[in-house]
């Protein structure tokens, strides 16, 4: 755990929680129950990181029209995170490339990080949780 | 014979073994995260050409909009909707599912 925990003046402790995303949405649930533990912790007051890695940066694909395969679009979701000051998204540019994607594909804006600047984000968290 | 993959090309090595048995005149249909191999600018894109030159390659349509990429569909690779899917399990007589 780190030596410098902040926290609030009367209340709990703050930590910086990463949840790294590294599944495409929808063949797997993995994506999903990240999301719903993201808002969780938010709910929280913690410091939340996001970091979509691999296909986990499928997850913020714009134009998810989910009719078709009858399950519930929840990419609109990553636009709300916002509203829960959850507003530190990260993207791993090498994986962006590899899948032909840019950020004008993506939902919702996010920062592009390469993988150094990636490894030094996650090495000052205090909580890492992958899905 | 008709070839099911239902894995991102990222994520598993489902499609290169696949692909490296399919016999020319097979059929190829991506579904589910196996998609995302049918789309430009990906790194499985030459592979996923290469393949169409002598398999028939197939993309579920619904997976694609799920996914928000039926527009960077590669040209070469035909949509199918699920009445589709169910004819080319009809059309040739064995199936394998690439799990």
């Amino acid at each position: 755990m780190s030596e410098q925990q902040a926290t609030t003046p009367s209340g709990p402790t703050v930590k910086k929680f990463m949840f790294v995303n590294r599944k495409a949405p929808y063949g797997t649930i993995y994506a999903l129950e990240s999301l719903e533990v993201v808002l969780i912790t938010a709910t929280f007051d913690q410091d939340v990181s996001l970091v979509f890695i691999d296909d986990g940066v499928y997850e913020l694909v714009k134009g998810q029209q989910t009719k078709g395969i009858g399950i519930k679009n929840f990419s609109p979701s990553y636009r709300a995170l916002d509203g829960y000051d959850v507003e530190k998204l990260y993207v791993d540019q090498a994986s962006l490339e590899q899948r032909g994607l840019t950020e004008k594909d993506l939902l919702v804006p996010v920062e592009v990080l390469d993988a150094q600047q990636m490894g030094q984000l996650m090495a000052q968290q205090d909580v890492i949780l992958s899905f | 014979m008709l070839h099911i993959v239902n894995k991102s090309p990222f994520q598993t090595t489902t499609l290169e073994s696949c692909l490296r048995m399919a016999q020319p005149g097979h059929a190829l249909l991506l579904i589910e995260d196996g998609i995302y191999a049918a789309t430009v600018g990906s790194a499985a894109e030459s592979r996923v050409r290469q393949a169409c030159a002598s398999l028939k390659v197939y993309a579920l349509q619904a997976d694609m909009d799920a996914r928000g990429v039926t527009a960077k569909l590669i040209d070469g690779v035909t949509l199918v909707d699920y009445a589709g899917f169910v004819d080319l399990t009809a059309e040739y007589s064995t199936s394998h599912s690439w799990l």
